[in-house]
């Protein structure tokens, strides 16, 4: 905890992450680098799915950050509104675009995949739906913070907003799961995957990791950026 | 109490002395779902299909259309810092303005979506199942609604916000509030929905009154 506070203070974020950052985005460039490698080279094609299964490399690693990006804000948001945390409302701003971006991609490459696999873009599978209204959550989230004439409003209505959205996620998917059983028929023919095998977990797990440190280099950077964008405005509004 | 009440029959007041605004509500909510048979088609099976869903929409729209000006008057005349100043709960003020926007809309929508749904040749016991789960299911949508509505006090274009807002959260009682004349079409009872939609009524109280409350005192700052 005491660490968390030493950054609580823009000035000493913003020197810690100076010198964090060039470490991390080459560790990002080269992990990612391996995975891709792995991903299309070292991965066995799925005996059913052939190429096409390489699409889980991003897609599911994806959906987990996306999922975890929405439960960071929920934290930004708490520390923001209990603590009156300096650094979390800029964090915050600065990643929701980051996971909204990540559920976007997930998006993507779900109805990519779901083309060659059960023929169709879209199919209201539970799964998809709740991850779209995720997508929407972030939206809601992007747009409210920046509603505002002064930033701190749009940063503390934000919070509010993230707190009541982790509490309606598990209650969104779980109605969705409800939904989609009570009017979906099983009409697509999912593959019942046998435990996966581990020359597709390792690749798997290792672009899980490299997204995640992409993830973390994005949100750092885009927070430094707040910090000098919000003292232009504070600069300018003085003189 | 007091203060809850005083604030209560004067938001009823408010509305009883100019009834044209609930009356617009009520207008947008029959117009909107009159369109659907115009541009679907006028199969009595489809329609009857889709009926649950296309009212359930329609109040859920209609709901939102009228929490805009929710706190934005009393924000914008002052009432807002009195609520601020006065000496009992901000939450309970909360709640009395959402039950006030609950009487004077969900309350009028849950007694005319069934006298639209025979136009949609929905049988009686689907008519009174879409009644009681909007009775249920509204006032859900009130204390989302009055969030978003807290929420983008003073926000530029905050009506297209609102709704960007607190759609993704209505989402459940939706499901569950349409899904439940669908059970009834397969022949199960509506009890698991009707509790599911109370369930997330009481959900959505014991929350978003405190949420609001926030919301209002930031704006209010």
């Amino acid at each position: 905890m005491a660490d968390l506070h030493f950054l609580a203070n823009p000035a000493r974020f913003r020197r810690f992450s100076q010198r964090v950052l060039p470490g991390l985005g080459f560790a990002t460039v080269l992990m990612l680098a391996v995975g891709v490698y792995m991903a299309f080279f070292v991965a066995p094609q799925d005996y059913q799915q052939g190429n096409t299964v390489r699409i889980m490399f991003v897609h599911v690693p994806s959906a987990w950050l996306s999922m975890g990006g929405y439960a960071m804000l929920a934290v930004l948001g708490a520390s923001l509104l209990v603590w009156r945390h300096p650094l979390a409302a800029l964090m915050a701003r600065a990643a929701a675009p980051v996971g909204a971006s990540f559920a976007a991609v997930c998006l993507l490459t779900g109805s990519l995949w779901g083309r060659p696999m059960w023929g169709t873009y879209w199919v209201w599978d539970a799964r998809l739906t709740s991850m779209l209204l995720l997508f929407f959550l972030y939206l809601g989230h992007i747009a409210l913070s920046r509603a505002y004439d002064s930033p701190e409003r749009g940063d503390r209505a934000a919070a509010i907003l993230a707190l009541i959205g982790v509490i309606n996620l598990p209650i969104i998917k779980f109605s969705v799961d409800w939904w989609n059983t009570l009017h979906q028929p099983a009409s697509i023919t999912r593959l019942d995957a046998p435990a996966i095998h581990n020359s597709i977990l390792v690749p798997l797990l290792w672009m899980a990791v490299s997204l995640l440190f992409l993830f973390v280099w994005l949100v750092l950077l885009r927070t430094e950026t707040e910090i000098d964008r919000r003292r232009l405005e504070n600069a300018e509004a003085a003189s | 109490m007091s203060g809850f009440t005083t604030l209560l029959m004067r938001d009823l007041r408010l509305v009883l002395r100019r009834p044209g605004d609930v009356g617009v509500v009520l207008a947008f909510f029959v117009v909107a779902t009159v369109l659907f048979p115009l541009g679907i088609g006028p199969e009595t099976n489809v329609l009857a299909r889709i009926a649950a869903g296309v009212l359930w929409c329609a109040a859920l729209f209609a709901a939102l259309l009228s929490l805009e000006r929710l706190f934005a008057a009393d924000y914008e005349d002052g009432t807002l810092d009195l609520l601020l100043l006065a000496p009992w709960p901000l939450e309970l003020a909360a709640l009395a303005k959402c039950l006030a926007h609950w009487i004077v809309t969900g309350l009028p929508l849950s007694l005319l979506a069934p006298v639209l749904g025979v136009a949609f040749g929905l049988d009686g016991q689907s008519l009174l199942a879409l009644g009681a789960t909007l009775l249920v299911g509204t006032p859900t949508l009130s204390l989302i609604g009055g969030l978003a509505a807290a929420l983008t006090l003073g926000a530029r274009k905050s009506g297209a916000l609102l709704a960007l807002l607190a759609l993704p959260l209505c989402v459940p009682t939706l499901i569950f509030g349409a899904g439940a004349i669908e059970t009834l079409a397969a022949g199960d009872g509506i009890v698991t929905h009707v509790a599911i939609l109370a369930a997330l009524a009481l959900v959505a109280l014991a929350t978003t009154p405190w949420a609001i409350a926030a919301a209002l005192r930031q704006a209010g700052e």
